[in-house]
């Protein structure tokens, strides 16, 4: 498995590489390159032209600044895994990582590539939604700031514009009374999800005053599970509460019959999943009043 | 169809080559500078059996671009011992972590990340830490034995 | 006297100090000057006529130099290849293809992206056909016919037993049986794909071909017998195994891949290498399993009486198995197991599809693992119909040890065994009674979780040469070793290791023999030049052929060895005792000659009369079969929100007679076991109505991870075989055969109460909720 011919640029500034995808319809960007380098092996992407993001300054670290974890899209999976402040106080985001691909993978393999490149399958998606995440795009016409609900137009497709390139994710700071928990039920380490469910909580008093509940592999894209989210605010998190929502969530689930399952199936572990997120979040959640 | 120069440093020496921009770093590894302990086993990333370690960190070298590892330092099983045997290698001898060899090297230099990141590595840590690296002769119990026996070595030669 | 480090001992491995160093020599390591490069062009088609080839296609692809198609390969009568199973299939279409993934056409190029390129850009018109890939559908009348030059799609029909009494005695049980069960198919999936160098010297008319093979003679003679008509003979032809990174019966047939690297060369006057990539390895190489079983046990009084199985087995387009000529559907009528029954039948029928052709072994000995699977199944199924504890149950109906050698139903007179001690061992080691106790608590809470055995009973080391042939190849194994002035020796094979530690093993069978330290031998095999010839190593063969053949030479060479030492110690030959290492004179153990003393003195100071130097060789036919055996218990838990199995715990006894290097064994069932609940849990290869591969990679073919399998819990039992020279079975393969009904019967026990009396395999998340769905008992958090 060979990947077809390219030519390859390694541009230094945001504005080169933008300008070099204006100039090239058929390029594509490289970040991390573990979902785009396996499918130009299988000549199932054939792009005339690479723009690497590695020269780049400024597209990785974590931190957190102006009411924001500010993640660069360059960041790698493996730097989350170790971020102190992300094991901390960001637990969806760790569990999220913790479940992308194999650990070697993750090494290479960077947050915004996993949230651009928009597969159904990837895990950053539904977290993301799940934290009302907003994404930082670079193009031609400036830097502008894009809701994660607005991002996600389909599968693979996402609302960048020609040129525009993904430079930064931000999520919500963690405050008092939040938690979140990832759970992903896959068939052995490295696989995409069967399922999977994002859920985050902001605690108020003892009731749950937001959540943010989103979905993975479920759906042409990953989904926000509204009536999930619903079914959980402003509610003490009781059993009643959680089985309303992972019932909830599991019919805002549109899966199809695959090799990993029927659609019921994958449904039923979206309610189970959902659940066990909730259950999850809430002890977090709790932990950090 | 791009060409490009490019320099990597190999277990601590510098190439430079000429390089076609798709050629991938395994390849590189393999064919342009002849360092075969670096094995091929799959397409999707799944196997590991490319594992190399660039800029110290384990990586599948079948899923990189040599051209995007222009300066970057790679270390490779013929890099590992530095002359004489690396721990890691001691203990997969001695505990029978490896039978056809093939997905040794890589597992061998994830192994090593892991401990020098966790020195100290319960079985879980080790077995969660290789689920990168596919083998299918040993059933992995000897290969978290290995590691286990990396680790008392490395432990061994920092208090001596 | 130095140790010598003989049976017994875990020594090091000899192999492993260039495999740590990545100095181990693939057959991808392997580059040869001016070499090109091999990429094969696939069909997308399951079933198509080839209405044209566009070479010009391919030709304008830079770096490339030829295209081979079926056309080529027509000029020269290799077309088409023979089969071990007197079956033929094709190296290319000439204008049918059969299945998808199957080799096109083939692209010769100055790099291996240039032939990769090639392959790529090929235009290729098919007209589709139809496809049929279901065995039973492609039974029926009318159903699309696969093979234009057959005349129907039934390959044949086997049958052993005695049927009448079977059915007769199936009448007079008090309690039976039945059961169908799909052994689906699955793929080795070696790390190591298979791949070929074929260098052709037209001025020498020779032909160097490095493969990836674990039968390098027996390739050797078949290339010989399909090229002699291009003038090629075997003096010719030399065949080099290098080291293999992982073969399981993998790498036992000869791929069409082959054949055209070396039809490349001769066509270039060039070496071509040709490595598959993994999804041509897992959608175009040989399967295995693919059997679809219809078994029937009965019990009178408690007894196990008598068994029958039914089987289609799925052949894909040819039946290219590998089993030895006379055995269609291999050891398959070891289906009696462990069990003491007077009545069997045992019947099969082959099948052509739609998909790659095949038949191997996945790491057994010819279909043993269908047959274990079978057993085992419906012994736990029958227990649970009699009201017994499948424990209690088996322990009353094993074959006693005093029934050993034991006479089966179906024909095999078993070694040696005590199966009743290896159960025990086992049911003692991982707790059964508390278990029990545990499961039944969790069960009245509302969990589940479920314990299963198997007590199989394996078939290995063919073969006796009267029974056991490959296109009329008897089955012996050898060994050739020559002492060195020194003292030193060099030793070689006809099996060839991949990854099965020879090196180490032989070393400490000769070591045991002859008193010579294992690092003093060198062991080497796979060249066909210098080795012996041999029939390879697959079906646990080698310890019970090869290994015994070190024990027969070494034996040899102790004999000429006695001569010297009395030469040299002026004694009469009746009067020397050996121990290891060296003679003795009877009652003076200070006048003693040892081993090296002795080889020194075979090329310097040898009686007159003698002949010089001290080697010896054996081809070893074993008088009969081994029958490693082993018992087998794993305790499961089962998730009820998503469906998921998790493997508690999993502790194996295994009883492969005597150990030689206890590491090296228990290493082998470490991997046989990850590989046994692989195919019960993980993996299948599958195909949709249009023969479209589902599973072509390896992120849908699920090889299991460290995290996928358990810490594997070991125990032995040691019951030697009477009839090899020391004693020992063959170990590499009994995990493998033994684990996925002890996976199964686990499953289905934590499941009982529930009305489930089977589940299929692999028994995925999904699978699993659907029973749980349907019987009311999936968990909603």
């Amino acid at each position: 498995m060979i990947p077809p011919s390219f030519d390859y640029h390694a541009p230094d500034t945001l504005e080169e590489a933008s300008r070099l995808l204006l100039a090239n319809p058929e390029a594509k960007l490289l970040a991390g390159g573990h979902s785009l380098i396996p499918m130009m092996r299988f000549r199932l992407a054939e792009p005339a032209a690479l723009v690497d993001l590695r020269k780049i300054p400024g597209l990785s670290g974590i931190r957190e600044d102006g009411g924001s974890l500010r993640i660069g899209a360059m960041t790698r999976e493996s730097e989350l895994e170790k971020s102190d402040l992300v094991q901390s106080r960001y637990p969806l985001l760790a569990d999220t990582t913790r479940v992308i691909a194999d650990p070697v993978v993750r090494n290479l393999a960077t947050v915004g590539g996993n949230v651009a490149h928009a597969d159904p399958g990837n895990d950053h998606p539904a977290a993301m939604l799940a934290y009302r995440a907003s994404f930082v795009a670079a193009g031609p016409s400036g830097q502008r700031t894009i809701a994660a609900s607005d991002f996600f137009t389909g599968p693979f497709s996402t609302s960048l514009e020609e040129g525009e390139i993904l430079t930064e994710i931000r999520i919500p700071e963690a405050g008092p009374g939040s938690g979140g928990a990832y759970r992903k039920f896959e068939r052995k380490v490295g696989d995409y999800a069967v399922a999977a469910v994002a859920v985050q909580l902001q605690l108020d008093g003892g009731r749950i005053s937001g959540a943010g509940v989103a979905l993975t592999n479920v759906g042409l894209t990953a989904i926000q599970a509204g009536a999930a989210e619903a079914a959980l605010v402003g509610s003490d998190g009781g059993d009643a509460a959680l089985d309303a929502a992972a019932e909830a969530a599991a019919a805002a689930a549109d899966p199809t019959d695959d090799h990993r399952g029927s659609a019921d199936y994958k449904r039923a572990v979206v309610r189970v999943l959902t659940h066990r997120a909730a259950s999850s979040a809430l002890t977090r959640a709790r932990e950090a009043s | 169809m791009s060409s490009h120069q490019i320099s990597v440093t190999i277990n601590g020496e510098q190439h430079t080559r000429e390089v076609e921009a798709r050629l991938l770093l395994v390849h590189f590894i393999r064919e342009e500078l002849g360092l075969t302990g670096t094995h091929i086993g799959c397409d999707t990333t799944s196997c590991g059996a490319c594992t190399v370690l660039l800029n110290g960190v384990p990586a599948k070298s079948c899923t990189v671009f040599a051209v995007a590892a222009d300066g970057a330092e790679v270390t490779t099983v013929e890099g590992l011992g530095n002359g004489g045997l690396h721990p890691v290698q001691r203990g997969f001898t001695e505990k029978h972590g490896l039978q056809c060899g093939f997905c040794t090297p890589g597992m061998m230099l994830t192994s090593k990340a892991l401990l020098d990141e966790n020195p100290d590595p319960s079985e879980a840590d080790i077995r969660w830490g290789i689920s990168g690296n596919l083998c299918r002769c040993t059933g992995y119990v000897n290969i978290v034995k290995a590691v286990q026996r990396a680790s008392e070595l490395m432990k061994e030669n920092s208090d001596g | 006297m130095a140790e010598c480090r003989g049976l017994g001992h875990s020594v090091q491995r000899k192999e492993d100090a260039r495999f740590i160093r990545g100095q181990g020599r693939y057959i991808d390591d392997i580059k040869l000057p001016g070499m090109l490069y091999l990429d094969i062009a696939r069909s997308p088609y399951a079933h198509a006529k080839i209405t044209r080839i566009h070479e010009d296609t391919a030709m304008a692809v830079d770096g490339v130099a030829a295209v081979i198609t079926g056309k080529t390969l027509e000029g020269f009568k290799l077309a088409w290849m023979p089969t071990l199973m007197s079956d033929q299939q094709m190296v290319l279409p000439v204008d049918t293809v059969k299945y998808q993934a199957q080799e096109v056409a083939a692209i010769v190029a100055t790099s291996r992206y240039a032939a990769a390129d090639g392959a790529a850009a090929l235009e290729v018109d098919y007209d589709p056909l139809p496809v049929v890939v279901d065995p039973h559908e492609a039974l029926k009348p009318g159903a699309t016919k696969v093979r234009d030059d057959k005349d129907s799609n039934h390959i044949f029909h086997w049958e052993h037993g005695d049927a009448d009494g079977t059915e007769a005695a199936l009448a007079g049980c008090d309690t039976v049986v039945e059961q169908k069960m799909h052994l689906p198919r699955i793929h080795v999936a070696s790390i190591e794909t298979c791949g070929c160098v074929a260098s052709w010297n037209p001025v020498e008319g020779h032909l160097t071909l490095y493969l990836t093979t674990q039968a390098p003679h027996a390739i050797r003679t078949v290339v010989a017998l399909v090229t002699a008509h291009l003038g090629l003979a075997e003096h010719k032809i030399r065949v080099i195994s290098p080291d293999i990174g992982g073969g399981f019966g993998g790498k036992v047939p000869v791929y069409p891949g082959y054949v055209l690297a070396t039809a490349a060369s001769v066509v270039t006057g060039k070496p071509v290498k040709w490595i598959e990539d993994r999804s041509e390895n897992l959608s175009a190489d040989s399967f295995a399993r693919d059997y679809h079983i219809t078994a029937t046990l009965g019990s009178k009084n408690g007894k196990v009486t008598a068994l029958k199985l039914d089987t289609v087995a799925d052949h894909g387009y040819s039946d290219a198995a590998a089993n030895p000529s006379k055995f269609p559907a291999g050891l398959y009528h070891i289906a009696t197991g462990s069990y003491d029954l007077e009545n069997a039948h045992v019947s099969v029928d082959g099948v052509y599809t739609n998909k790659p052709p095949g038949g191997i072994a996945y790491r057994c000995s010819f279909r043993v693992t269908e047959a274990v699977h079978a057993i085992e199944r419906m012994v736990d199924l029958l227990a649970r119909e009699n009201g017994e504890d499948p424990a209690d149950f088996r322990l009353r109906n094993f074959i006693k040890p005093e029934q050993f050698p034991y006479q089966s139903a179906l024909g095999w007179e078993y070694d040696s065994g005590n199966y009743g001690a290896a159960l025990e061992k086992a049911m003692d080691m991982i707790g059964y009674q508390d278990l029990r106790a545990e499961q039944a608590e969790k069960r009245a809470r509302g969990q589940l979780m479920g314990i299963g055995i198997s007590s199989f009973t394996e078939i290995v080391g063919a073969g006796p040469s009267k029974t056991f042939d490959i296109l009329g190849i008897k089955m012996f194994d050898s060994a050739e070793i020559r002492i060195h002035p020194t003292g030193k020796a060099i030793a070689r094979f006809g099996t060839k290791s991949q990854g099965q530690g020879h090196e180490t093993t032989y070393a400490q069978i000769i070591a045991e023999e002859l008193g010579i330290p294992p690092e003093d031998i060198q062991v080497e095999e796979g060249d066909t030049d210098t080795a012996p010839y041999g029939l390879g190593t697959y079906a646990s063969r080698s310890t019970p052929t090869a290994g015994a053949a070190a024990s027969i030479a070494s034996r040899k060479i102790r004999e000429k060895a006695r001569k010297i030492a009395a030469h040299l110690l002026e004694a009469d030959e009746a009067d020397l005792v050996w121990e290891q290492g060296k003679f003795h004179v009877k009652g003076s153990p200070d006048r003693a000659k040892t081993i090296q003393d002795i080889a020194f003195a075979a090329y310097t100071n040898h009686p007159q009369g003698m002949e010089a130097g001290l080697e010896a060789i054996s081809y070893y036919d074993p008088p009969n079969l081994t029958f490693p055996f082993g018992s087998y218990i794993c305790c499961v838990d089962i998730d009820r929100g998503t469906g998921q199995v998790k493997i508690r715990r999993f502790v194996a006894v295994d009883d492969c007679g005597v150990r030689i290097n206890p590491m090296i064994v228990d290493g082998q069932i470490h991997g046989g076991l990850t590989m046994g609940i692989a195919p019960a849990l993980l993996e299948e290869i599958s195909y949709d109505a249009d023969g479209n591969i589902t599973g072509g990679n390896l992120m849908e073919y699920l090889v299991p991870t460290a995290m996928e399998t358990p810490h594997w819990e070991l125990g032995e039992t040691v019951t030697p075989s009477p009839h090899h020279p020391i004693g020992a079975k063959g170990v590499g393969e009994s995990a493998t055969v033994g684990a996925p009904p002890a996976v199964v019967n686990a499953v289905v026990d934590a499941l009982w109460h529930l009305g489930v009396r089977h589940m299929e395999i692999p028994m995925t998340p999904a699978r699993v909720w659907n029973v749980l769905n349907e019987h009311g008992a999936a968990a909603t958090r």
